[in-house]
């Protein structure tokens, strides 16, 4: 099976700070990762090859410093890797990175199942993936957290607040993958010290067929007007430095005051 | 921040990875199975399939033939978690190092195979009636045509109730004192029996208890060496061991001090963290320089091995000084927690538990001062 | 894509639930006829499935102008390939300038594929909503970082304008029985051969005997504080009393004291309830991507520096194992009364 997972790499949303004067976010310092649903795509595409053979390749649509998660995917499972990076792609939204993508789905592929995380916990949107498929023209099961091959196919557990769905889906066909039951596997020092020394092949915009006007902020639909930063609750009374009785007493005072329970 | 800032980029890469596994897996059950004193398995596969089984078995046998500078690294990091798995793990691996010396070259084969296969070693050389006095050796392998049969009891063996493979130290001539003792490999299923495991003080995740050899057979291949080469090929071997087997102590006594700080920031007595008391810092200080020079003392031992030095001096000195070390880093810790330390609901008790065996095995801090006296005296 | 004034409109997409329309939909009625009014359009009720006309009908009660249907065997239960076509087909015969979808799992697949084969602009899982009247652009607002960023988005050079738009966040109007308005049927087929996905069955969470989180108005949930599984009893105790649902953080799941399904945030539920108790739990970043929409929350942790503080309209810094049995007790005695 030819199989391509996409990841991107990610600021560490757990270490982020706010900077309190220019009311912005401080990324300085952030660590970087693996965008955690990516490592669970990575896993569920690693298990499926431990079943049916083939190959992973492993992409990413990012800066120089995106290599790194490339080779940590290359530790866990991935067999190639390709660093998608131009400054031509810079302000590109959704619409436009996932036509980049299929680009370069269709220049290193062709593949029988993609795999993504279902979104970003930057970005957050879960765009990428139906968009992606939607350009290769594929079939698409989205939030799925198990699969396994089926007949001519694949059967994926589409996961819903109350419960799950079996789909079934004819291949080729993207999926995008929400927490698994299992963890990904361990990196072993073998694959670490290999990933270090991997190739990983740059794909730039002059490597694929684009027009300059369908990527970047030209080709972007969507323009972010402003951001800022959600304003911390704060404020809140917090009853400290009593004994419990007399807290949890005063507590449900306030409640009632405020018709709240 | 590191606590060894000289590390190359690759012992970074090995730390980051050993300890990404250990805090997943093994720091939420260290309680747990302290307090049985049972040994998980479950992280011992992991860490096997992660590669770490492999480290010390030379590439030539399909291992990772880390140096010993790097395995001191990842031993200490071990400890930080618990000095007893630490143990345990490395000792399931070693008991192919006097294989690795001595041994021809099929059977270091035959040993890495069945480590990097999952297997698990263990070393057998302390009697109870020959801890410190080796020449004491009672256990004997016999030569019945093309088999020695091996016959004794074997002490405090760690890894004695999990071990497949054994390394053992026999006597083939009664005659000749430590020149007439011998190296076999003895597999497990050629009918070794293991005693009642001991309830011990600290290290407990190390499962530790009597090994017996009761007219147990083993084909003449798998004597290691010549005959009579066994003591001081062991020896050989030991004085190599031993520095990293101190870094688990050096582990624990920067585990003492990391939560010591911890807790002098937070705890308030008169008014003020209980840092801010120099009767505490300069605890806390000297704990730190403590551990420094323990750490590189322990180093320098490794590299000293790695270069093919001499290992006398620096073997003996980083052993014991590392686990007195070790020793009074923890009590002080307990000290730093007060009423709490001593309670099993704190971590620090179990710190100081787990220390004291360092100046006891692998040679006791006695003997270390026996032989460098008698190195001193030679000079 | 004709010119952007030749666009007109506002369009919610009704979800159905076995042929019922999901609330966000009749939500997004709401929301929509508020952004219609400042620009003097319609909002128009899409509904594709089995028994659209009922649920047509319930969309218009509840405040849209008319409805557009589609109702034929393959759009029976929700597939990507069938309901894109069916929605394409839609938009190019009547060019709205701006569709709302719920963002509930199929809103968030139906929106990015139907996006892009329109070649359009999507936002996704939006809490505010704003029109500028002039221009009929809408300004999308939405949570990025995990919830440490808000991003205000606007597509001002395609139509239809797209964007999914989370359950909970607007209020449904309250219906007005015998409301009228014009219902189209659209016949529009989708050949088997192009509906490349079949769903073999559905099933449902096990029902460990409570209330569901997704429903609660209340929920208690309780974090790596509690310190064991048997510990649970204390949230649950208090749960019962107030008839809450119980929820839990990533860490107490991961450790095994209590089932993934009561796990609230990034990787759990995201909830809305009116009150959220959390107890024991610190506040990362994670969980409160879960439950920061909650419009009453009240934290009780031993560590005064919890980040739960900062979030939270009410609070004790103590011992949860003294307070939960007090509270439990103090809620119970009122119920009484």
């Amino acid at each position: 099976m030819n199989i391509l997972v996409c990841i991107k790499q990610v600021p560490d949303t757990t270490e982020i700070k706010i900077n309190p004067e220019t009311n912005t976010l401080i990324r300085q310092g952030v660590p970087s990762i693996v965008n955690p649903f990516d490592t669970y795509a990575l896993e569920m595409a690693a298990r499926l090859k431990d079943a049916a053979g083939g190959e992973i390749t492993v992409i990413t649509m990012g800066p120089e410093q995106a290599a790194n998660a490339l080779r940590e995917c290359l530790a866990a499972g991935a067999d190639k890797a390709y660093l998608v990076n131009d400054a031509a792609f810079a302000g590109s939204d959704t619409l436009a990175t996932s036509k980049i993508l299929a680009k370069v789905c269709e220049k290193t592929g062709p593949f029988d199942i993609i795999f993504c995380g279902k979104q970003a916990i930057d970005g957050d949107t879960g765009q990428v993936g139906p968009e992606l498929a939607e350009y290769l023209d594929m079939a698409q099961i989205t939030n799925i957290s198990e699969l396994e091959l089926s007949g001519a196919g694949i059967k994926g557990k589409k996961e819903f607040g109350d419960g799950y769905e079996v789909v079934e889906a004819r291949l080729p066909a993207v999926v995008t993958v929400t927490k698994t039951l299992y963890e990904p596997r361990y990196p072993t020092i073998k694959s670490k010290m290999a990933a270090r020394r991997a190739q990983i092949d740059k794909i730039t915009f002059a490597d694929l067929e684009l027009e300059a006007d369908s990527i970047g902020l030209k080709g972007s639909p969507t323009r972010v007007k402003k951001t800022f930063v959600p304003q911390a609750k704060g404020n809140g009374v917090i009853i400290q430095n009593e004994p419990a009785d007399t807290a949890a007493r005063k507590l449900v005072a306030l409640l009632g005051e405020n018709k709240l329970v | 921040m590191e606590n060894y800032l000289l590390m190359t980029e690759e012992q970074k890469e090995l730390v980051g990875m050993l300890r990404a596994i250990l805090e997943k897996e093994l720091a939420p059950i260290i309680e747990e199975y302290d307090e049985l004193g049972e040994y998980p398995m479950h992280v011992h596969e992991i860490l096997c399939e992660a590669g770490f089984s492999a480290a010390m078995i030379p590439e030539a046998y399909g291992g990772l033939g880390l140096s010993q500078e790097t395995l001191a690294i990842l031993n200490e990091e071990m400890g930080k978690f618990d000095a007893g798995f630490g143990c345990s793990f490395s000792f399931a691996c070693g008991g192919i190092k006097t294989v690795l010396l001595a041994g021809t070259e099929e059977q270091k084969q035959y040993y890495a195979d069945r480590i990097l296969n999952g297997g698990i070693s263990c070393t057998c050389i302390t009697e109870p009636e020959a801890g410190s006095d080796v020449a004491a050796l009672r256990t004997t392998a016999v030569k019945d045509g093309e088999e020695y049969i091996i016959n004794g009891t074997k002490a405090f063996i760690s890894n004695g109730p999990i071990a497949d493979t054994f390394t053992v130290l026999a006597v083939t001539d009664k005659e000749k004192g430590t020149r007439g003792m011998s190296i076999f490999i003895v597999e497990k299923e050629r009918g070794v029996k293991v005693g009642k495991k001991e309830n011990k003080m600290g290290i407990r995740m190390s499962p530790t208890s009597e090994v017996i050899f009761d007219n147990v057979r083993v084909p003449a291949g798998n004597l290691v060496g010549n005959e009579g080469e066994g003591f001081k090929i062991f020896m050989k071997s030991l004085v190599r061991s031993r520095p990293l087997i101190m870094s688990f102590a050096v582990g624990i006594a920067q585990k003492a001090l990391d939560l010591s700080t911890a807790y002098a920031k937070e705890r308030k007595t008169f008014g003020s963290p209980i840092i801010k008391n120099q009767g505490v810092s300069f605890l806390l200080a000297d704990m730190e320089i403590q551990i420094q020079a323990a750490r590189n003392l322990i180093l320098y031992a490794a590299r000293c091995a790695d270069a093919g030095m001499d290992l006398t001096s620096a073997s003996a000195s980083a052993k014991t000084f590392a686990s007195e070390m070790a020793m009074k880093v923890t009590t002080d810790a307990v000290q730093v927690f007060g009423g709490y330390g001593y309670s099993k609901e704190y971590p620090v008790e179990k710190l100081m538990r787990d220390a004291k065996i360092f100046s006891i095995f692998e040679g006791t801090n006695q003997i270390q001062r026996v032989i460098l006296g008698g190195y001193l005296a030679k000079k | 894509m004709g010119q952007l004034s030749d666009y007109k409109n506002i369009w919610v997409f009704i979800e159905l639930d076995n042929g019922t329309p999901k609330s966000v939909g009749l939500e997004l009625v709401a929301a929509g006829k508020e952004l219609a009014s400042e620009t003097k359009e319609q909002v128009v009720a899409v509904v594709i499935g089995s028994r659209a006309e009922e649920a047509a009908q319930i969309a218009i009660e509840h405040g849209a102008d008319s409805a557009v249907i589609v109702d034929s065997a393959e759009y029976a239960s929700y597939s990507t390939d069938a309901y894109t076509n069916a929605m394409t087909q839609l938009v190019d015969k009547y060019q709205p300038s701006v569709i709302l979808i719920g963002a509930t799992t199929n809103g968030r697949d139906l929106g990015p594929r139907l996006a892009c084969r329109l070649q359009t602009g999507l936002t996704a899982d939006c809490i505010a909503l704003a029109m500028d009247g002039e221009t009929g652009n809408l300004e999308w607002t939405r949570p990025a970082f995990s919830g440490n960023l808000m991003a205000t988005i606007v597509c001002e050079r395609t139509r239809p304008q797209i964007g999914t738009i989370r359950p909970g966040v607007f209020k449904k109007n309250l219906p007005e029985q015998g409301r009228t308005g014009r219902v189209v049927v659209e016949t529009i087929s989708t050949p088997s051969e192009k509906i490349r996905t079949k769903i073999i069955e559905f099933v449902k969470n096990a029902e460990d005997g409570g209330i569901q989180l997704k429903d609660a108005d209340i929920i208690v949930s309780g974090g790596r504080g509690l310190g064991s599984a048997e510990n649970f009893s204390y949230i649950r105790n208090l749960a019962a009393v107030l008839g809450a649902a119980v929820g839990a953080s990533r860490a107490t799941v991961d450790a095994g004291w209590i089932p993934y399904s009561h796990q609230v945030g990034q990787t759990g539920k995201t909830v809305r309830p009116k009150v959220y108790i959390a107890c024991g739990i610190s506040g990362a970043i994670q969980h409160r991507a879960g439950m920061s929409d909650a419009d009453t929350i009240i934290a009780i942790n031993k560590d005064p520096d919890a980040p739960v503080f900062s979030i939270a309209d009410y609070g004790i810094v103590g011992d949860l194992f003294e307070i939960l049995p007090v509270l439990t007790e103090e809620f119970s005695r009122l119920k009484r009364e």
